[in-house]
């Protein structure tokens, strides 16, 4: 574990960047520190690999003060991953994810296929291997930079807002690919970001940090959500965390009808629907959803598929959070959300209004959690 | 007579390509004495200028140093060194060393002053000791400016080395000093024909130094 304790930094200007700052940061979690720009984050994530020296309080790895081995040392056991990935222009791509094991006194063949093992770990294909830098698009170079902080195999990573020069798609990719990456290795990750979806997507842990480092909140992101401690971890949060934390409930609840799910070859007979439900949805013959109709519309043995209307997105119950399943709904023309498994089968439909319903008992039970919690 | 008929008349005198006053001893003299001002220029400037651009201090003072070394008259230096230390080879070093220096440690400040931050950053957070962040991860980006430096450096010197032919230097500078005094312009113009030729050697040389020096990955040219 990493414990900051009661840590000030100020810098020779006399900027206070951070104030009697105590942290205790979790082994084998993401722990995102989020806040405004200038709100000490970086400050603080360079005083754990001494980049930065506190003015005041001490940091402790394993209950360890950090100040106690040589700094090279302390530096080599933590990857540091950076805005820009740093890469080194004049190297080649293994060779600069070879860096840190080179520098650790590894022969250079150990250190090149520990790099094309990394290369692959972190999704970059060998072929690149020989490539320079600028020949790389920006989420590449920041592949490597995060399998160049890994190559040593360093139980900690610090990351400073690695993701944040990428543009949202690539950025979405990398964040999966760090999640995916952090389930097979588990390392105790420090991850720095002013943007408040990524700290809740990526983190264990969130500290909030507000201007002049001071922490606001510290939280897993369900609780920052359910329970901001203050105005400005509420405004920080944005106008819409009621449904970002929708992600957080499961969808695998909500009860689903079946009887509106009609084949493409059904009889006459089954082309009526319930009361309650004006839109029939259409599968085909494997139970894939085609679309909807309305039973007025439909004839049997001759249904057009492309006088349907679209379904919207599918979501999968047990995987997907309700906030999916109202996206779904949300978007679907007819206000119901389609159902489907792992094989993209139809398994039935829910409406808005069940959604809702749903959701209303997340929000109160969650409530009931995160008082219990305290 | 044309500058050609002149060049030609120089070179096809055969006499010339023997003894003390022959084209290969003339030729030799200068490439020793410029490569010498050059080693001599680079063994100061190049560390001042790593040093202090890798700690991003001391700019003030350099530039100042470099308009100082610019707007050094030439010419009035060299009479200034011999009156002061008299004729020779040594004295004859002194502006060659002294105009060299400048080109060569403010472009090297620049260059690695120059040098994309971030990869330093991530560098030190690896924990790489700073002597090797200067050698390993700043110098072989700042190289191809470096380079550019020397090679002015080096330019100069070959043109500078030619009036310190004044001071008993030889070299091919004896050529066009010696031509014009005699008014032998087969003579000068052959001289500066040598010159010309030695200045357009030395661009060669230092292209190819950066073509097996710097990385492609710096070059970009793949
Ligand atoms: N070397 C320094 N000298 C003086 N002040 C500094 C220095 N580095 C940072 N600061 C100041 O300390 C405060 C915190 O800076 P820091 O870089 O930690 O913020 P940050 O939260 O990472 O911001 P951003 O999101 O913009 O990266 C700011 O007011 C900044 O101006
Ligand atoms: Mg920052």
């Amino acid at each position: 574990m990493i414990r900051i304790d009661q840590v000030t930094k100020r810098y020779a200007d006399g900027t206070v960047a951070v104030d009697r700052l105590s942290l205790d940061i979790p082994d084998r979690a993401i722990t995102v520190l989020v806040g405004p720009s200038g709100c000490g984050k970086t400050t603080t994530l360079r005083m754990i690999n001494r980049m930065v020296e506190p003015s005041e309080g001490t940091i402790l790895l394993d209950g360890a003060d950090i100040r106690d081995q040589p700094v090279n040392t302390l530096r080599r056991s933590m990857g540091y991953v950076i805005q820009n990935a740093g890469l080194f222009q004049h190297r080649t791509i293994l060779d600069n994810i070879a860096t840190v094991p080179r520098l650790l006194g590894w022969s250079k063949p150990k250190a090149r296929e520990r790099a094309a093992e990394l290369m692959g770990r972190v999704g970059l294909d060998t072929a690149l291997a020989k490539r320079y830098p600028y020949q790389l698009s920006g989420g590449q170079q920041q592949r490597v930079g995060v399998a160049r902080a890994l190559a040593a195999d360093p139980p900690v990573l610090l990351m400073d807002e690695p993701f944040s020069a990428v543009d949202p798609i690539v950025r979405k990719g990398l964040q999966d690919e760090l999640l995916r990456i952090q389930d097979e290795l588990g390392k105790t990750i420090v991850f720095v970001t002013h943007d408040i979806d990524e700290a809740i997507k990526l983190g264990t842990m969130v500290a909030v940090l507000r201007t002049g480092g001071h922490l606001a909140q510290y939280a897993p992101p369900a609780e920052l959500l359910t329970a901001p401690a203050d105005a400005f971890v509420e405004d920080f949060l944005g106008a819409d965390r009621g449904i970002r934390r929708l992600s957080f409930f499961p969808s695998a609840g909500l009860e689903l009808r079946t009887e509106p799910v009609v084949a493409m070859d059904a009889p006459a007979a089954r082309l009526t629907a319930p009361a309650d439900v004006p839109y029939l949805l259409v599968v085909d013959t494997d139970g894939r959803p085609l679309g909807w109709g309305a039973p007025d519309d439909l004839t049997a043995g001759a249904i057009d598929p492309a006088r349907l209307l679209n379904h919207g997105r599918p979501f999968t119950p047990g995987r997907d959070s309700l906030r999916t399943a109202l996206d779904g709904a949300v978007l679907s023309p007819t206000g119901w959300a389609v159902a489907v498994d792992d094989e993209g089968r139809a398994t039935g439909v829910v409406s808005q209004q069940v959604i809702g319903e749903a959701i209303r008992t997340a929000h109160a039970a969650g409530r009931e959690d995160v008082t219990a919690a305290r | 007579m044309n500058v050609l008929d002149y060049i030609s008349h120089f070179f096809g005198d055969g006499a010339l390509w023997h003894g003390y006053d022959g084209i290969p001893t003339r030729l030799g003299e200068h490439v020793v004495y410029s490569l010498e001002a050059l080693v001599l220029a680079a063994v100061i400037g190049l560390p001042v200028g790593l040093v202090t651009g890798h700690f991003g201090r001391g700019g003030n003072t350099l530039a100042l140093i470099a308009t100082g070394g610019r707007a050094l008259p030439t010419f009035g230096l060299l009479v200034l060194v011999v009156t002061w230390f008299g004729f020779g080879t040594g004295p004859a070093m002194v502006p060659l060393v002294v105009l060299a220096v400048p080109p060569i440690l403010v472009t090297t400040y620049e260059a690695v002053r120059s040098v994309d931050p971030s990869p330093v950053d991530a560098a030190r957070g690896m924990g790489i000791h700073e002597s090797r962040i200067l050698f390993r991860v700043e110098l072989p980006v700042a190289l191809p400016l470096i380079l550019s430096g020397l090679r002015s450096a080096a330019i100069q010197i070959v043109s500078t080395a030619t009036i310190a032919a004044y001071t008993g230097l030889g070299g091919l500078g004896r050529y066009i000093i010696d031509g014009l005094s005699q008014k032998n312009y087969e003579k000068v113009v052959g001289g500066a024909t040598l010159v010309a030729g030695m200045a357009l050697v030395t661009l060669l040389f230092f292209w190819a130094v950066s073509r097996f020096t710097v990385s492609p990955g710096v070059r970009r040219s793949e």
